[in-house]
């Protein structure tokens, strides 16, 4: 399916996003050039500056580029967003502490006028997604920081969005957690077919989960190399962590990364 | 604290030895505002634990301000208590001038227990809705210090919104709001109660008013910072929901502002209940326990008047109690704040 014929459902070109600091602009982002189509899982990986977080945000329409074109689903990402189109997982849970387990994830739907009834419903069925079952009443302070980040996954797939964005969520856990999440999120993939786009700077982590990988270099922010990760098959157990095709995909993002001088000084 | 303050003036009331217990419900030892503790498993060993750190020092402090306000009972008083004691004819000495100093009718400083005793007959003496109950008074005076905290609730959330969401109003506004509250509220409640009966608004509404000018000042303080306390994420959440401006505002900005409401409530509510009592003064009000201080003043009946001030420190207890307990309700559940919350 990556490289999938039909229109993509994210397309930047030529796009551009420059920060007037004090002293000299910052080019956060600069010629970016990138397709996403239907089923692909596109990690985006770099050094801190790379402008990673920045092109999710783009896509997002949380920020605004400078110039460059760029189209989710065919339209500007101002009315992707109205349309709530894109689900999106932040670096932390950012869940609202007021509220339970449960009213978190249904906090989106209240936003959106969904009715009662459903909206429990919905709740329930993204709570069983993420294998949260039973926590609906807890608060956020309650779970441990993997759960709290699985409640804000569920929160993201309760708009039932074709576009997840992911930005770093995995960042701050431990690498068990890691691992155990990062199955979890390959399967959820698999099962409901979703468009990602992941926000990592664990190499490791990128290769497990992606089709492709956008190899990001800052200073100006822009893309080095695109990797497609066909090699790998597309059911992904964490075995295949030994395997050499992984080995050889996640040597090449390392050159990559090299090349874009990301391990100077 | 605040309500001892501001309520009883220059002389610390302390606890009457009945009344002990609702007093110590509110222990000095407090530390922190916002989030409420119910750590679970205090229990049984921990209590002498508590006697000794709570318990303990209210105690202690307690018995040297009783000693206090005994010597200074015997030192005020005994002018008079040595003129009466003459004027009697019998021969007198230390003893009978100590013992006459904390037993006078109209002393300058009554005695704790004077004021104990005169309070308890207030309230067990006569019917809750007579005027000779305190009770009816500080049921007089709470009515305006509640309808004066609620209006300044509404006027000090409104001013903090639009502080937090029009710009120029916080350099415009501001420095109004400052003022405001540097004009001696002795000064303004008159003038408040004659504006207001001219337009022939008599009765509980001035003293609302006057309690709301006071009022609304710590709320919109606290209010502007919890509205703003509202964390980046969480509004970059609302804008991925295009959230419109009145849900950002009811399901986070509010919601997230509510612990600064609390810590601001309770300041206010104190200060409501002393703008009450002082609207009450001017007035010549028949009822509330500005009145009673008032009608004690005409009449040399210290005794009433110190009966009236404990009552009223012991109403702002109360309604401090009473926004503790919601806080706690309400503000409770969320105690991961900060740490686990993000």
């Amino acid at each position: 399916m990556p490289g999938d014929a039909g229109p993509p459902i994210v397309e930047a070109r030529g796009l551009s996003l420059v920060y007037q600091a004090a002293d000299k602009p910052v080019f956060a982002l600069s010629e970016v050039d990138l397709a996403i189509h239907k089923g692909d899982f596109i990690s985006l990986i770099g050094p801190s500056g790379c402008g990673k977080t920045t092109l999710l945000r783009v896509i997002a329409d949380l920020e605004r580029p400078t110039s460059g074109a760029i189209t989710v689903e065919g339209m500007t990402p101002e009315q992707a967003r109205l349309k709530r189109l894109y689900g999106y997982v932040f670096q932390a849970p950012a869940l609202y502490p007021w509220r339970t387990v449960e009213r978190n994830v249904m906090l989106p739907l209240e936003i959106m006028g969904v009715p009662k009834a459903e909206r429990q419903a919905r709740a329930a069925d993204q709570l069983a997604n993420v294998g949260l079952t039973g926590f609906e009443k807890k608060f956020p302070w309650q779970l441990s920081g993997g759960m709290q980040q699985r409640v804000s996954i569920a929160r993201a797939l309760a708009l039932q969005p074709d576009l997840l964005l992911m930005d770093e969520p995995f960042g701050a856990l431990d690498e068990i957690t890691r691992d155990h999440l990062n199955l979890q999120l390959t399967q959820l993939w698999r099962r409901t077919g979703k468009t990602c786009v992941f926000v990592t700077h664990s190499i490791a982590e990128a290769v497990f989960l992606s089709t492709r990988i956008v190899v990001m270099s800052p200073r100006p922010g822009r893309i080095l190399d695109i990797i497609d990760c066909d090699a790998l098959p597309r059911e992904r157990t964490l075995d295949i962590r030994e395997s050499p095709e992984f080995a050889a995909i996640a040597h090449r993002v390392r050159e990559g990364l090299k090349e874009g001088h990301s391990y100077d000084d | 604290m605040t309500i001892e303050a501001h309520a009883s003036g220059p002389h610390p009331n302390p606890p009457p030895p009945d009344g002990g217990g609702g007093l110590s419900n509110l222990p000095p030892p407090k530390v922190g505002e916002g989030g409420a503790q119910p750590k679970a498993g205090r229990k049984g060993a921990q209590l002498g634990n508590v006697l000794k750190q709570r318990v303990l020092p209210v105690a202690v402090v307690t018995i040297i301000i009783l000693a206090a306000w005994y010597a200074g009972a015997i030192w005020l008083n005994s002018p008079q208590a040595a003129e009466a004691l003459t004027r009697a004819g019998k021969p007198w000495g230390t003893m009978d001038l100590i013992a006459h100093t904390f037993t006078m009718k109209r002393p300058v400083l009554p005695t704790p227990d004077q004021i104990v005793v005169d309070l308890w007959n207030s309230l067990t003496g006569y019917a809750p809705t007579s005027p000779r109950n305190l009770l009816f008074h500080a049921g007089v005076t709470a009515q305006a210090a509640l309808t004066g905290l609620a209006m300044g609730v509404v006027l000090g959330v409104a001013l903090a919104a639009g502080i937090v969401y029009v710009r120029t109003l916080e350099y415009s506004l501001l420095p109004w709001i400052i003022a405001s509250q540097t004009i001696p509220i002795l000064a303004i409640a008159p003038m408040i109660i004659v504006i207001l009966g001219n337009i022939g608004l008599t009765g509980l509404l001035p003293k609302a008013v006057i309690c709301m000018y006071l009022c609304f000042f710590p709320i919109t303080v606290g209010m502007v910072k919890g509205l703003r306390a509202a964390d980046p994420l969480w509004l970059d959440l609302m804008r991925t929901y295009s959230a419109g401006g009145l849900a950002t505002f009811l399901k986070l900005r509010i919601p997230a502002s509510l612990p600064f409401l609390f810590a601001s409530l309770k300041v206010s509510v104190a200060i409501s209940v002393v703008g009450a009592i002082v609207g009450e003064l001017p007035a010549g009000a028949q009822a509330g326990l500005g009145a009673r201080l008032l009608s004690g003043s005409y009449y040399g009946q210290t005794v009433q008047i110190w009966s009236a001030l404990v009552m009223a420190s012991l109403l702002s207890v109360v309604l401090i109690a009473v926004i503790r307990g919601v806080e706690v309700a309400v503000v409770g559940p969320i105690i991961g704040r900060g740490s686990a919350a993000r």
